[in-house]
């Protein structure tokens, strides 16, 4: 009920009020592509680690490519292998193709021969042991864990979801700011019906009751407009980014391929916790205008 | 008492008021009785020197404690200061709901009030669209709707004529006969000559008390303007 009753102070119809509203939904709206940026890495991190997680590669160099046989038995009877797949030279070229064009496709040359090596996550083999299992039946043979490509793609996500909570800091902070400042405007413009309120008996949490009641009210106002905004704007790049065709795809073309390219389709759920930034917006507000209400008011003699 | 670091407006003033009683404080403009009031109701506190106020020392009681304090006094201010975008009721309820009372409880209260202040008709009007008269007499009911144990007012009776100011006063006085304590900051030495309370002279600084009877012509007058 804390619209219940009108104001005893002119809170409405005041420049501040107008400050406040544009200043959350700026806010909320700079939040909300932050976190949504925040959310979009986070599920491409994820999509890599799965898409990823028991796969391995095994390179056989173009020197040693008539031990292909030889290789892909020793993985079949590696305890922890659960499935070894030479790639035709096809499917090779065809890895290389969006790099060298389709001319690589005609093109003699000397391909690498690659083994697509799944194994049991729960119970993997000894690589060490592999590797030199590997190098001995084939000379030159990489096997590949992706390990090393993958933390540093898990290094910069990591980097980039910090940024994006770093934003959502500063963001906060601002709003934090603009909050204080609304009110200290608000407090100056009404000092004289403080006054009266005071000297009629009111205590301070009763003005301050007036202030939060109505930075919930702009809180609440700023933050869906600037929520509205955020999800067209969401909308539209998802549409841009063409709904995360890329991880898709990946899913679709095996762990090789999986995308560089974090998917901009946000989930329902994702889409629910953007919902919830205008109501924290809005009881941040309440509670920083309580905050410097208080401490003005008890500043006073 | 002194503004900031102003010299002092009032000095070296000792008095008592009973619980109970009734006074006129009157003085040449400039004299100080606003300043007064102000220590009386708490808006200001004294630089030095001891004000005690239902036994409490103003000067060194807790602002935590003050609205308790304030609740109990009743204030007629010379400027009114009435909250403009309030209507005349929710200007008057003010204290009320301060105070925490219902709105249930509080609405009939309100409204007894300023039908007896002769402001029926005017309950939703907000004090711009008001005349100075009914700005003061909202002002009046504010100051008296909860019942304070003291009601101090500035000037109030300045800005309407003899009937109603006599109304006004016998107003107050109906709340003294309960037990208020009131005083009346007035320069109208024709109101003051028709009741019958003691008037505190404040001039120069010094405060004097005159404790007197009302002069039979006064009386009289006031008498025919009552009936």
């Amino acid at each position: 009920m804390i619209f219940r009753r009108k104001y005893d102070l002119a809170l409405e119809r005041d420049g501040a009020g107008l400050f406040m509203i544009g200043t959350v939904a700026l806010m909320v709206f700079l939040a909300a592509l932050a976190l949504a940026a925040a959310m979009a890495v986070n599920g491409a991190v994820g999509r890599w680690d799965r898409s990823l997680a028991g796969r391995l590669t095994v390179q056989i160099p173009p020197t040693s490519a008539d031990r292909l046989d030889a290789v892909v038995g020793l993985l079949k009877g590696t305890r922890g292998v659960v499935r070894a797949e030479p790639l035709s030279v096809a499917d090779t070229a065809g890895l290389l193709e969006p790099f060298l064009g389709s001319a690589i496709r005609g093109a003699d040359l000397p391909l690498p021969r690659l083994v697509d090596v799944v194994v049991d996550p729960n119970a993997p083999p000894d690589f060490a042991a592999l590797r030199r299992a590997l190098t001995a039946a084939a000379p030159g043979a990489l096997l590949d864990d992706h390990h090393l490509w993958l933390d540093r793609l898990f290094a910069l996500a990591g980097a980039l979801q910090l940024t994006a909570a770093g934003v959502m800091l500063l963001v906060g902070g601002a709003a934090v700011l603009a909050v204080v400042f609304a009110t200290r405007t608000g407090l100056a413009i009404h000092q004289n019906v403080v006054e009266v309120l005071h000297l009629v008996g009111a205590h301070d949490s009763y003005i301050a009751r007036q202030f939060e009641r109505q930075a919930l009210r702009l809180g609440l106002e700023g933050g869906l407009a600037g929520l509205v905004i955020a999800a067209a704007v969401l909308a539209l790049l998802i549409r841009i980014g063409g709904g995360g065709v890329g991880a898709a795809a990946a899913a679709d073309s095996g762990a090789a391929a999986a995308s560089l390219v974090p998917e901009l389709a946000l989930t329902g759920s994702q889409w629910a916790v953007l919902a919830l930034l205008p109501l924290v917006a809005a009881s941040v507000a309440m509670l920083t205008a309580r905050i410097t209400v208080l401490r003005v008011l008890g500043r006073m003699a | 008492m002194r503004y900031g670091t102003g010299p002092e407006v009032l000095h070296d003033i000792g008095m008592d008021l009973s619980a109970g009683s009734f006074h006129f404080l009157t003085g040449p403009s400039g004299a100080g009785k606003s300043s007064l009031l102000k220590l009386m109701y708490l808006a200001e506190r004294p630089s030095r020197g001891l004000i005690t106020l239902f036994g409490r020392d103003i000067a060194t009681t807790p602002r935590r404690d003050l609205p308790a304090l304030r609740r109990r006094i009743g204030v007629v201010f010379q400027d009114f200061r009435l909250i403009d975008q309030l209507t005349a009721f929710d200007n008057v309820a003010l204290p009320l709901r301060v105070a925490g009372m219902r709105e249930d409880t509080l609405r009939a209260q309100v409204t007894e009030l300023l039908h007896w202040v002769g402001l029926a008709d005017h309950i939703n009007a907000k004090p711009p669209m008001l005349s100075g008269g009914q700005q003061q007499r909202i002002a009046i009911a504010r100051a008296v709707i909860a019942r304070p144990s003291l009601l101090l007012a500035d000037e109030p009776t300045g800005n309407v004529d003899d009937r109603i100011a006599v109304r006004l006063l016998r107003l107050f006085e109906e709340l003294n006969r309960q037990g208020t304590t009131v005083v009346i900051a007035t320069h109208s030495a024709p109101l003051i000559a028709r009741f019958p309370h003691p008037v505190l002279h404040l001039a120069s600084g010094e405060l004097t008390v005159s404790r007197r009877r009302p002069d039979s012509a006064a009386a009289a007058a006031a008498a025919e303007s009552d009936a």
